[in-house]
C-alpha cells in the first residue's frame, strides 16, 4: 500500500527534503566549527601560560615575567560595583513594567527604549560616560568604568525581571490578594519568590555580559600597570589588558593576553552553565 | 426583608423571601441593583440577591452568564484590573463594600476566596498557612503552630501533611493543593468564603472531599460557590441562583430550583437543554 504512493511527486519531495536537511546541517557545522576552533586556539595558547604567578603577580613591564593580579582584581571590583548599581535599578524597573505599569502607555515606551539600550553598541556607552563623568572629573577612574558597565547591566536585568515576573500566573496574584495581602507585599513575597531563579539567572547573564566588555572601559577606567584599589583613579581590567597586551610586540605580554582571554572565557562559561542549571531546576 | 426588586424576573424569589425569613435566616450580604461593566460592555444587569449567613448559595448558569463576575465583585477582585467597574450596592455588615473608602485588604481578609485552579504560594506547606495568619496578627510561634494545625484540620488535610509541613506546597497533589488553599483561606478567619469552581480541575474523589468540606464549613462561614456542575450545586448548596446573560433569572431554595423551577429558562438549563 505504501509503495503505491511512491510516485514522482513523492520522490522529488524527498530529494528536496534531503537537500534542505544537508544545507541545515552544513550551516550548523560551519557555525559551530569556528566556535570550536576559537576555543581550541584559546586553550592551546592560554593553558600554557597558566601558572600561580598569573594570580599572584601584577602586570609586568615589557620584556619581563609577571601576572594578571591587578587586572583580575580591577575587573572584579568594577564588575561587583556595576552589578551593585545596575541590579536594583533593573529589578525595580522590571517590576514596574510587569506589575504596576502593565496597562500604562509609559510601559511600552520604557520597554522600547530598554530594548534599544539592550542592543546599543557598548562603545557608545563608554563615550557617554566619558562625557558625563570622565571629562568633568578630569581623569579616568574605576568609578566611571563601573558606571559604564552598570548601564550595560540595567537593560539585561530589566528585561529578564519583566519576563520572569510575567511568567508568574495572575491566579497566584489573585490568590495573594484574596487573603488581603497588599500589592507591594504580594510582589516582594509571592511574585519575586516564584520568579527568583529566573531573576537570578538574568543577573548572572548580565555579569557574563560585562565581564568581557572592553570598549566601555577604554574610555572610562582606562588601564593601570600597577596594583590599585583606588576606584577614583585609573583602574586595570582583564579585557583592556588583553587588548593592550595582545597588540604589543612583546612575547611575554602576548602570552599573558592569551591566558587572560582564557580566564574570561572560562568565567563566562561557568556563569552561563550556572544560569542554565538554575532555570532548568525551575521547570 | 427589604429587597426592592427592579428585575421583573425576580418576582418569584422575592415571594419566597418571606417564607425564608420565617425560617429565621439572616442576610450576611445583600446585593442590590448591582451592575457591572467590563469597559463599555455591561456584564451584570441589575442584580438583587441575598446571601444568607451560615448557608451555602450556589451560582449556576451557562458560560458567560456573569456568575464568576458576580462572585469576584464580592471581594472586589475586579479592582486588580483597570477598566472594570461596578455600580449599585453590596451591603456587608451595614457597609456598601463597593464604596471607594472601603479598605480592600481588610475586606478580603473578611471575605476569602478559593479559586478554580489550586494556587499554593511558592513556599512550604506550613508557611502557606502561617503567611496569612501573620499578616494581621502578631502571635508567638506556638500559637501560630496551633492555628496552622487547626486550619489544616479544618480543611481535612492535617493527617496527610503533618509529617511534611516543611515541604513545598507545590509538591502536593491537585486535590491536596486545593485543600491547602481552603486551609489558607480559613486561617485568616474570614466570615464569608467564595468558591470559584473549586473542583473543576480535580478528580472525582478529591471533588467529593472538597464538597464534604464545604458542607462542614458552612457551620462557621457563609459560603458562596460558582459551579458548572449542576449535581454539585444540588449536593452542596442550600440556595441556588440561576443566571443567564447577565440577568438573575431565578433565586430560591436549592430543592425548589431543581425540582420545580418557575422560569422556563431555568427548567431548560437544569435539564441540560442548553448551556
Amino acid at each position: 500500500m505504501a509503495t503505491a504512493r511512491v510516485n514522482a511527486l513523492y520522490v522529488r519531495r524527498r530529494a528536496r527534503n534531503t537537500i534542505a536537511k544537508s544545507l541545515a546541517y552544513a550551516a550548523a557545522a560551519f557555525g559551530l566549527g569556528w566556535l570550536v576552533l576559537i576555543l581550541a586556539v584559546l586553550l592551546f595558547h592560554g593553558v600554557g601560560g597558566l601558572s600561580l604567578s598569573v594570580f599572584t603577580q601584577n602586570t609586568p613591564p615589557p620584556g619581563s615575567e609577571g601576572g594578571l593580579l591587578n587586572a583580575i582584581v580591577g575587573s572584579l571590583a568594577m564588575t561587583l560595583l556595576a552589578i551593585a548599581i545596575g541590579t536594583p535599578i533593573g529589578i525595580l524597573a522590571g517590576t514596574y513594567l510587569a506589575e504596576y505599569g502593565r496597562h500604562d502607555k509609559l510601559s511600552s515606551i520604557v520597554r522600547f527604549i530598554n530594548d534599544i539600550l539592550l542592543s546599543a553598541p557598548s562603545i557608545v556607552v563608554g563615550l557617554f560616560i566619558y562625557e558625563v563623568m570622565v571629562a568633568p572629573m578630569g581623569h579616568f577612574s574605576g568609578y566611571a568604568g563601573a558606571v559604564a558597565l552598570a548601564i550595560i547591566v540595567i537593560p539585561v536585568v530589566v528585561r529578564t525581571t519583566e519576563d520572569m515576573l510575567r511568567l508568574v500566573p495572575d491566579t497566584l496574584r489573585e490568590a495573594a490578594a484574596s487573603i488581603g495581602l497588599p500589592r507591594a507585599h504580594m510582589i516582594v513575597r509571592i511574585a519575586y519568590r516564584a520568579a527568583r531563579a529566573g531573576i537570578v539567572t538574568g543577573i548572572l547573564l548580565a555579569v557574563a555580559r560585562i565581564s568581557g566588555e572592553t570598549a566601555p572601559l577604554l574610555f572610562t577606567a582606562l588601564n593601570n600597570q600597577f596594583w590599585s584599589l583606588n576606584m577614583n583613579a585609573p583602574m586595570p581590567s582583564l579585557p583592556v589588558v588583553i587588548f593592550q597586551f595582545a597588540l604589543s610586540p612583546y612575547e611575554e605580554w602576548q602570552k599573558l593576553a592569551w591566558t587572560g582571554a582564557l580566564l574570561i572565557t572560562v568565567t563566562v562559561l561557568a556563569l552561563s552553565i550556572l544560569a542554565r542549571s538554575l532555570t532548568a531546576r525551575r521547570t | 426583608m427589604s429587597i426592592a426588586s427592579s428585575n421583573a424576573s425576580m418576582t418569584v424569589p422575592v415571594a419566597t423571601h418571606t417564607g425564608v425569613n420565617a425560617a429565621g435566616l439572616s442576610e450576611k450580604v445583600s446585593i442590590r441593583n448591582l451592575e457591572f461593566f467590563y469597559g463599555d460592555s455591561r456584564a451584570l444587569k441589575g442584580i438583587n440577591l441575598p446571601l444568607y449567613a451560615n448557608k451555602t448559595t450556589a451560582f449556576i448558569g451557562p458560560s458567560g452568564c456573569g456568575k464568576s463576575t458576580l462572585l469576584r465583585i464580592l471581594n472586589r477582585m475586579y479592582d486588580l484590573y483597570p477598566g472594570q467597574r461596578a455600580t449599585g450596592q453590596v451591603m456587608f455588615d451595614g457597609e456598601n463594600l463597593l464604596d471607594a473608602g472601603v479598605d480592600i485588604n481588610l475586606l478580603r481578609a473578611r471575605i476569602g476566596m478559593v479559586f478554580q485552579k489550586p494556587t499554593p504560594f511558592p513556599m512550604s506547606i506550613y508557611e502557606n498557612i502561617a503567611f496569612g495568619i501573620r499578616l494581621y496578627e502578631k502571635l508567638p510561634r506556638s500559637e501560630v503552630d496551633a492555628r496552622v494545625e487547626h486550619a489544616l484540620r479544618r480543611a481535612a488535610l492535617w493527617d496527610e501533611v503533618k509529617d511534611k509541613l516543611a515541604a513545598s506546597g507545590l509538591g502536593l497533589s491537585g486535590g491536596q493543593q486545593q485543600r491547602l488553599c481552603i486551609a489558607r483561606t480559613v486561617a485568616v478567619k474570614p466570615e464569608v468564603i467564595l468558591f470559584d469552581e473549586p473542583c473543576s480541575a480535580l478528580d472525582p474523589i478529591s471533588t467529593a472531599k472538597i464538597e464534604e468540606l464545604i458542607d462542614e464549613l458552612k457551620q462557621d462561614y457563609t459560603i458562596v460557590i460558582v459551579t458548572h456542575n449542576m449535581q454539585q450545586a444540588a449536593r452542596v448548596s442550600d440556595f441556588t441562583c440561576f443566571m443567564y446573560l447577565g440577568d438573575l433569572i431565578e433565586f430560591d431554595v436549592t430543592e425548589k430550583i431543581f425540582t420545580a423551577p418557575t422560569d422556563k429558562r431555568t427548567q431548560a438549563y437544569i435539564t441540560g437543554r442548553f448551556g
